[in-house]
């Protein structure tokens, strides 16, 4: 199964290392990991997109509290939760693609951000299946380059992953 | 009053009640070994070898209880350091390592005798700091010695760039009594209502198991665990780490489990409707295969840790929490209940446990001409009368030592278990003996474990440590050669030493004193002997036999009630 785990950590040189090196010697998966500090400087929020079995899971969160740096942590899967992800694509617009490339950006709610006489940089937001579906969209010789955050997520309602 | 990177260090120590701090110079430490130089309430020992190092305060810390203390250099200072920091981890012991660093301005340019040490070390420490400014380090310090000894207990490396110990710098000094993590809130207490339904589920047991472990050391739960056990009547099994905490000259005592446990310990395991783990993690050499471990039973799991819960075998029970104060608990909820309910009566399964008992599964050839390593064990329990601190290295050695001596107190039993490092055993005894001058301390040993820190024979030479080495001398690595035996067609692929010391005259160069022991009527009287050297370090060399294997034995990945059992069992059976 797929979680989407959200770690409020210790906003220390080193944190990231702890929780990627714990992945790694465990053997856990890591589908994406994305991280940066808060509103609060001395907190950093991590979010990390992982699979496997519930027994797995549970060992994943059991361990990530285990570190010293992690504050606190929510396993937003389990409840109603919003997931956006940034994405950045540059695609090869000549003169015959232009048209095609903007009126697709739009469909998507992409902005672009760059142009040439020959490039597009689209910039666009979504939950990762939207960016997929995108990707699927465009004509795929025109892809020059693609760069993307992997997922954020925060839970919906009121309550949040705060100390 | 303004102090020093270096004397805060020194300071820190003190504040911290540290008697003893194991350590070897070089140049980032220079300034710390200065300020270690200008006082004399911190006692330093020098070690030959770094891991050494942490392995005598790794014994200080299993026998006393309190943090071990660790200081060494940067580069290889603290990459020697790391198979020491590493066994400590495993079996989960407090320990502060203090490692120095090259100065900040050159940190990563890959400056004379620099790593990466918070890297290295990450994986093997429960934490670890890198002291960027000299206002953050005697805070960390605290919070290392806070870390390191509270919840589940562990190594801490503190990383000290060397300008951080500029003797030139001076700040104020301010050590605080207490300290809060925000990040950081070991469990204190278990949880009341499953501790109820446990004790309900005991109380209604027909054929319960104890089984403890090194938790039980850690969290000084011996007592509870001991009065628990009695009051239940239950049999009890101790994993290698948690021998002593429950005396095994008791009757409830089944002896240790797992893969050289004794066969009424393990069937007893295999055929629980009830099992209580208590400070134990579910090892791989405890399990055997998980999938037909305990296959009847209802799981009770105690521990202070919760990623513990659930990483092997998944409870239906478990409490999260110290040790002594669940025991302590769940002492009181039986008493409780026993007067409304009476429990079970177990007659029927201690008469079946009894019976698995009959068989004396350890019992071995006596009237052989050479010395066989159990009865070397049981003339060391003999002759010391069970009151040693035995320190062990890996191997063969530790498991007959596991097996024949029958501790009766904790923290009397000393051996790397979750890691198994050789070379453990004689720096761990140096900083047992330093904490106990008093008290009988022994390590016993093989031939190839001992030469991996056989250097610290001069340490305990500059320290007069009146330390015993038992040597059961059999020429192999003999676990390795014991599974080649077993696995590979008897193909002893390099466990055999082809070029062995002459041990007497070595300990004799050292200036200690050297015995060799080759008839078994010379045993028990070289022994004595030795044990009568109150004063010295005497390294005994008992030539044993090379063929003996440690029975019982379940394969790894096998269920508890497969054991091979020793030959000599059913050739005694056959001529009877």
């Amino acid at each position: 199964m797929r979680h989407v785990i959200a770690v409020l950590m210790e906003n220390e040189s080193g944190a990231l290392s702890r929780v990627a090196g714990l992945f790694s010697a465990r053997g856990y998966n890591i589908e994406s990991l994305t991280v940066a500090p808060t509103d609060d400087p001395t907190l950093s929020r991590m979010t990390i997109v992982t699979r496997g079995s519930e027994a797995v899971i549970e060992q994943i969160k059991k361990q990530l509290n285990k570190l010293i740096d992690v504050v606190k942590l929510l396993d937003l899967s389990e409840g109603p939760h919003i997931e956006r992800e940034l994405m950045l694509i540059k695609l090869n617009a000549e003169r015959d693609y232009r048209d095609e490339a903007q009126r697709l950006a739009d469909i998507f709610r992409g902005n672009i951000v760059d142009v040439t006489p020959s490039s597009f940089v689209i910039e666009m937001t979504g939950d990762s299946r939207k960016l997929d579906a995108f990707i699927r969209a465009v004509d795929k010789d025109r892809i020059v380059e693609v760069v993307r955050t992997g997922p954020s997520g925060i839970s919906r309602g009121t309550r949040g992953l705060v100390i | 009053m303004e102090l020093s990177g270096g004397e805060i260090v020194i300071r820190a120590l003190r504040d911290e009640g540290v008697e003893y701090v194991f350590g070897y110079p070089g140049g980032a430490v220079l300034h710390i070994y200065d300020a270690l130089f200008q006082q004399d309430e911190v006692r330093h020992i020098l070690v030959r070898h770094e891991q050494a190092a942490a392995h005598a305060a790794d014994g200080y810390a299993r026998s006393t209880g309190k943090p071990g203390v660790v200081l060494v250099t940067s580069g290889p200072g603290a990459t020697n350091a790391v198979t020491g920091i590493a066994t400590a981890y495993m079996d989960s012991i407090p320990m502060v390592v203090l490692t120095g660093q090259v100065p900040r301005a050159v940190i990563g340019s890959d400056a004379f005798q620099e790593v990466d040490t918070v890297g290295i070390t990450r994986p093997c420490v429960k934490h670890n700091f890198l002291v960027k400014s000299l206002d953050e380090l005697a805070l960390t310090l605290k919070k290392a010695f806070y870390i390191a000894t509270s919840g589940r207990p562990g190594p801490v490396v503190v990383d000290i760039p060397k300008d951080v110990t500029d003797p030139n710098v001076k700040i104020p000094y301010e050590y605080p009594e207490k300290i809060e993590i925000r990040s950081y809130h070991p469990v204190e207490k278990g949880h009341h209502g499953q501790i109820r339904q446990a004790i309900k589920l005991m109380q209604q047991a027909e054929r319960p198991i104890i089984y403890s472990g090194g938790g039980v050391v850690l969290g000084e739960a011996s007592e509870e665990l001991t009065e628990l056990t009695r009051l239940s009547g239950f049999p009890i099994t101790n994993t290698l780490m948690g021998l002593g905490s429950y005396p095994a000259t008791d009757r409830q005592f089944l002896g240790m489990l797992g893969m050289h446990g004794t066969y009424e310990a393990n069937m007893a395991m295999h055929k629980a409707d009830v099992l209580v783990a208590i400070g134990a993690r579910f090892d791989d050499r405890v399990t055997g295969k998980i999938e037909q471990f305990c296959p009847n039973a209802k799981i009770i799991h105690v521990d202070i840790d919760p990623a513990s819960i659930s990483k092997t075998i998944r409870p239906d029970i478990p409490i999260v929490g110290p040790v002594k104060q669940v025991l302590g608990d769940m002492i009181e909820t039986w008493k409780e209940n026993a007067r409304e309910l009476e429990p079970k009566p177990l007659d029927k399964w201690w008469e079946q446990i009894e019976a698995w008992r009959a068989m004396h599964c350890l019992k071995y050839e006596t009237n052989s001409e050479k010395i066989k390593p159990q009865e070397c064990v049981e003339t060391l329990y003999r002759v010391t009368g069970g009151e040693l601190f035995l320190t062990s290295d890996v191997g063969q050695h530790q498991m007959w030592a596991a097996q024949y001596y029958k501790f009766t107190q904790p923290r009397r039993w000393i051996n790397s278990g979750g890691l198994g490092t050789m070379g453990f055993g004689l720096p761990a005894a140096m900083g047992v003996q330093l904490a106990h001058p008093d008290a009988e301390v022994a390590c016993i040993t093989g031939e190839a474990s001992i030469q991996m820190c056989i250097q610290e024979m001069a340490t305990c030479m500059q320290y007069g440590l009146p330390i015993k080495v038992v040597l059961m001398n059999n020429g192999y690595m003999g676990m390795v050669r014991q599974w080649q035996e077993f696995f590979y067609e008897s193909r002893y692929s390099h466990s055999y030493v082809d070029a062995l010391p002459d041990f007497v005259k070595m300990a004799e160069s050292y200036g200690h004193i050297g015995m060799r022991v080759e008839n078994p009527a010379d045993l028990e009287a070289a022994m004595k002997e030795a044990f009568g050297r109150k004063d010295r370090f005497v390294f005994l060399d008992v030539v044993v036999d090379p063929a003996e294997n440690v029975y019982p034995m379940i394969e790894a990945g096998k269920p508890h009630n497969q054991m091979h059992l020793s030959p000599y069992l059913s050739s005694e059976r056959e001529l009877a």
